[in-house]
């Protein structure tokens, strides 16, 4: 499976190219590679064929949304959030972290991590296994 | 539509009066899950493979116990027995008012138990 | 002209999923539709570090209960891919066989949902009568009614015989011939047709840039379906997508239907030309890697990717279930229809929300 390399900087307008050359979003995946980082790999497909971008994230850092552009990325973006903890600016439609969960349950933990993640907002919280 | 309709009157019921008619099962199907144990070396291989985790095999105390309400009757435990003494039944296990775990001694007679926590 | 906002589901008595809807509507017209869901989460993804691989398989299976072969074998394909193994021949046109089957009755029950959103229970019990013999084929062929363990990594577990492939013949050509009956009522009823068309309407351009996928896209007039990709035997099988260009929900349902018969087709195919042979081969080792793994579910393209680091534990496992990738167009599609579509619209994408949550 190969990827392409891209950084924070450089996605918003990759992303840009990508869908004036009629490509579309599949999906986001996020993994978690150590301790602080994360990788966050995007899909994207065009007539069948995928192509794959590779970024390496660290955590508690944010992130510029695709929901801009691509408006069906706000939902995996939302529950990447629920799940790892990234936080996207500019999300089109934002759950603030009660896509999963409800507003009432004072639930900190980023269950996906394995080391854990502290919020900023919230009182900190080990993930958990 | 019409025709489905005449022809639902004169057939008869498309449903069968369970309990009290049963249909039997099919050759191949997954039902209970039943062990010879005088054939079963208590090896353990089921208990390893299991997806749901419900077999529980006891060398010591001489004993192969399952929980068939946790069981998802996948079959692998059958495929996986190298003494091949475990086998599915054609029909599956009938309803009951408690949920209990099927233990089979070597040295006594079968009997249910309460399934139990720590799995 | 005051905007109420109208909370739908997660229990209702026409909505057969537990999905919930904020509708915020004006004197009937709904303005927007904001989803939510969360109701059956079960945290699939994260059993992965708990079962080895092999278990997994079973699992993997339980992410949705109507397309659960097609799940499996997705998964079986992509750790295939991983660990170098060829499935022989004939054990690649078993997993066409069942998973056509799975198709069938998933667009069966998915038919019966439909006519009973719009009040047509008779329609309704029809359908899940004609769904019964695929029920029974699964049973006696493969071992369980809904969840039919029948995927390894490596092939199959089950092999059919002579009688059997006659069998599912015969029941199949029961199951055409009862649903041609049943043709006319769902496809050119007045009422059905004043319930769907026009109803929804997803341009073709709308429906490419929200990454809508299956039938909903298809409905839309674009004609791309994962089985084009010719994984397992469906290079030797005559296949093309079914396309409408309606785009409503009419549109939809024509598709589906269609769908099932191509998939008696497929089956009938795939029957005649499967050659002798293993059904499986036997794997040993760990799996190393990453792989994208993408197939076609009867609700649209599901994609699976697998990261191994050569233990039994797998490190990531990532489901995008078509599901989760319509409900966009869903919240895009709701606005300026009235209240009394909604439930119509909502089925008409399959949702299916334990394949969401997972």
């Amino acid at each position: 499976m190969e990827t392409l390399d891209i950084t924070k900087e450089t996605l918003i307008a990759e992303c840009r190219r990508l869908k004036s050359d009629g490509y579309r979003f599949v999906t986001i995946t996020c993994l978690e590679t150590g301790e602080t980082t994360l990788e966050l790999i995007y899909h994207f497909d065009r007539d069948l064929e995928l192509v794959h971008y590779r970024m390496q994230v660290l955590k508690n850092d944010p992130m510029p949304s695709l929901s801009p552009l691509f408006f069906a990325a706000f939902l995996v973006e939302n529950e990447i959030y629920d799940q790892f903890g990234v936080k996207f600016t500019d999300l089109v439609l934002d759950f603030g972290g009660t896509l999963y969960l409800d507003d009432d349950d004072d639930i900190t933990a980023t269950p996906f991590c394995k080391f854990g993640v502290k919020q900023a907002e919230k009182p900190s919280g080990q993930g958990r296994e | 539509m019409i025709k489905n309709i005449f022809r639902n009157f004169v057939s008869g019921s498309a449903t069968r009066p369970y309990p009290i008619e049963v249909r039997p099962g099919f050759k191949d199907a997954r039902g209970e899950l039943a062990n010879k144990i005088g054939e079963c070396t208590l090896c353990g291989i089921c208990a390893r493979k299991c997806p749901s985790q419900c077999i529980t095999v006891s060398r010591k105390d001489q004993y192969w116990e399952v929980d068939p309400f946790s069981c998802v009757y996948c079959g692998i435990c059958v495929e996986a027995c190298p003494q091949n003494c475990l086998l599915h039944y054609a029909e599956h296990r009938k309803p009951a008012r408690k949920k209990s775990g099927l233990l089979l001694n070597k040295n006594e007679s079968p009997k249910l138990t309460v399934v139990s926590e720590n799995r | 002209m005051s905007k109420t906002i109208v909370p739908f589901g997660p229990q209702h008595p026409v909505l057969p999923e537990p999905i919930h809807l904020s509708l915020t509507v004006e004197d009937e017209i709904v303005k927007e539709a904001v989803p939510a869901f969360g109701y059956v989460h079960r945290g699939l993804e994260k059993l992965a570090e708990k079962r080895d691989f092999h278990q997994m398989i079973q699992v993997v299976e339980r992410v949705c209960g109507i397309c659960s072969m097609i799940h499996a074998m997705c998964y079986c394909q992509g750790l295939e891919t991983l660990m170098n193994v060829d499935v022989p021949r004939r054990g690649q046109f078993l997993r066409v066989i069942w998973s056509e089957l799975h198709r069938i009755h998933s667009h069966l029950l998915w038919l019966g949902l439909y006519a009973d959103a719009f009040g047509f229970e008779s329609v309704f019990m029809q359908f899940w009568k004609i769904r019964e013999r695929i029920m029974d084929i699964n049973e006696a062929t493969a071992g369980n009614r809904v969840i039919v363990s029948v995927n390894q990594v490596g092939g199959v577990r089950r092999d059919l015989s002579p009688s059997k492939c006659e069998w599912i013949l015969a029941e199949l050509a029961h199951v055409e011939q009862e649903m041609k009956d049943l043709e006319s009522t769902m496809l050119n009823n007045y009422t059905v047709k004043k319930r769907t068309v026009g109803k929804g309407v997803l341009t073709q351009e709308a429906a490419y840039e929200l990454g809508a996928a299956g039938p909903t896209l298809r409905a839309s007039g674009i004609a791309q379906d994962m089985r084009q990709l010719a994984y397992e035997a469906f290079d030797e099988l005559d296949f093309a997508p079914v396309v409408e260009t309606g785009g409503d929900a009419y549109a939809r349902g024509v598709v589906r239907f269609r769908e099932t018969f191509q998939s008696i087709d497929l089956v009938r195919q795939a029957i005649a030309r499967m050659p002798q042979g293993d059904t499986f081969v036997k794997v040993k080792g760990k799996p190393e890697g990453e792989v994208v793994q993408r197939v076609e579910q009867p609700r649209g393209e599901c994609l699976y990717y697998i990261k191994a680091n050569k233990t039994k534990f797998l490190d990531r496992l990532r489901i995008r279930t078509p599901t989760f990738a319509n409900i966009p167009p869903l919240a895009a599609m709701l606005p300026g229809m009235e209240l009394a579509d909604v439930p119509v619209l909502i089925l008409s994408i399959d949702p299916c929300i334990s394949c969401t949550e997972r």
